[in-house]
């Protein structure tokens, strides 16, 4: 892996790298605060801050902590953290703070969290963690206040809290009910997927949850088969090319590579069967 | 006391379903909806481990953490239970009962992050309900859980075959279609206060 420079790393999340709306992460806290565009910004800051505070620290004690046990460490240092958040929503932000009730305890099990401490905090720099986390979190920040606002111009007819459409449309409040939430997630993965050309995760999963050491050992497996895949078109790739080149000379060819072919074939798979 | 009890878990069940009114569990259920097996089986590993969560945490919130008044530590000291506790029924399970094992055990990793464990233990606190209806309601929401998946797999299963505009493809139509079964879902509002309150 090539160094990225640090502007890259901050500002990746925001769009290109979307958590949300590009690699579908953290969709339970996504449909369920972005009743009103506030509640959205104030769900995506919270989960900033242990974003933030979470990679800073993970950073810190990759080398400290055991490979075997890293995923409680994580969730320890995950769930202190949102404790810190919770007493500090409850002494100055009492409404948000009851509005969001449950997701904030809930942030503990945010795949994104996790899943950025296993997939980059544990690999990378204090301050690389740290930008990463910024922009991370203000992508689903981001995403969070625009899914907000639409639902909150739908559904209650304001936004940020302010009258704006008294007479033209009446507010449909379905848009602020669950229904809403899955309908206007869908029409806004339709627009990513437009606008990236199905760059977007084509799948929904809990493979997403990258924390998940089953889900990551799935992961490496499909990468490794698509690996052998693409080398082995490849190889057919050259084959037929020796083949138009000399027709002549190409029999016997063919007849020794076919062989090795498969030979490679049998190998990678006794390789995974091995991992597993 | 029984009516009670019916109350919460048919509540729980169709009127404030976990995964379509109260969005816990949204990873599992738009990942392993695609087939009606693994989505019977998710349900009922999360089932289990809910109501086993909810065994081991209300006591814990009862007894260590109001009564030396640390209720702050609530979050820590849950996620780490339903952790430890999964792990301990993976183990279990494989040693004593293989044949469940190899239908449940694959989806017990996954359940560990699953917000709907978590959150239906907070919510039990929250609540305030007893020990007993805490477990009618966790029980309730993994029944729950399981209904929203089996339908929500029988109607992937009509979308696999139908012909979806290109763009909509994936991941939008899935969760246009979880819209509309939540709609469905929002008709059993007041159904259960009508008919037994």
């Amino acid at each position: 892996m090539e160094k990225e420079s640090k502007l890259r790393i901050l500002t990746r999340g925001i769009i290109k790298e979307n958590p949300t709306l590009v690699l579908l992460l953290g969709t339970c806290p996504f449909l369920a605060t972005s009743t009103s565009a506030l509640n959205g910004a104030g769900m995506g800051l919270s989960a900033m801050a242990v974003l933030v505070c979470s990679n800073i620290v993970i950073s810190l004690l990759k080398d400290i902590i055991p490979d075997k046990v890293r995923i409680p460490c994580y969730i320890v240092v995950i769930a202190g953290f949102v404790t810190v958040v919770q007493f500090l929503l409850q002494a100055y932000l009492p409404d948000l703070n009851a509005s969001l009730g449950l997701y904030i305890p809930l942030i503990v099990v945010n795949c994104i969290i996790l899943g950025r401490a296993e997939m980059f905090a544990s690999k990378n720099s204090v301050i690389d963690s740290a930008l990463d986390g910024i922009g991370m979190g203000l992508g689903f920040t981001l995403a969070l206040f625009v899914m907000g606002a639409i639902r909150e111009f739908l559904g209650s007819g304001t936004v940020l809290g302010m009258e704006v459409t008294t007479d033209l449309i009446t507010p449909m409040s379905i848009f602020i009910l669950a229904p809403g939430g899955f309908f206007v997630f869908g029409i806004l993965t339709a627009i990513v997927n437009k606008i990236t050309g199905g760059k977007m995760n084509r799948e929904f999963s809990c493979s997403g949850c990258p924390g998940d050491p089953e889900t990551i050992r799935a992961a490496e497996e499909e990468a490794r088969r698509i690996e052998a895949l693409k080398a082995e078109a490849k190889k057919k790739a050259e084959e037929k090319l020796n083949s138009a080149s000399d027709a002549a000379e190409q029999q016997t060819a063919s007849d020794t590579q076919i062989p090795a072919d498969s030979q490679a074939a049998t190998d990678s798979q006794t390789a995974k069967g091995g991992d597993r | 006391m029984m009516t009670q009890l019916f109350i919460i878990i048919m509540g729980v069940i169709l009127v404030n379903n976990y995964v379509l009114a109260q969005f816990l569990g949204i990873c599992p259920f738009l990942g392993v909806s695609k087939k009606l097996n693994s989505a019977v089986g998710m349900s009922l590993a999360v089932t289990f481990v809910m109501v086993l969560s909810t065994v081991a945490t209300w006591p814990i919130q009862t007894f260590l953490l109001d009564r030396f008044n640390i209720g702050y530590m609530q979050t820590v000291v849950f996620i780490l239970v339903i952790a430890a506790l999964v792990q301990l029924v993976e183990l279990a399970l494989k040693k004593y009962m293989p044949p469940l094992y190899r239908s449940l055990g694959v989806y017990l990793p996954l359940i560990t992050t699953n917000c709907c464990v978590l959150g239906v233990t907070v919510n039990n606190i929250d609540s305030s309900y007893n020990f007993i209806e805490s477990i009618a309601n966790s029980f309730g929401a993994g029944i729950g859980f399981l209904l929203a998946m089996v339908l929500f797999a029988g109607i992937r299963g009509k979308m696999e075959n139908s012909d979806i505009p290109e763009v909509l493809k994936g991941v939008p139509s899935v969760l246009i279609a979880a819209s509309i079964l939540s709609v469905s879902f929002m008709g059993f509002s007041g159904v259960v206060e009508g008919i037994f309150g």
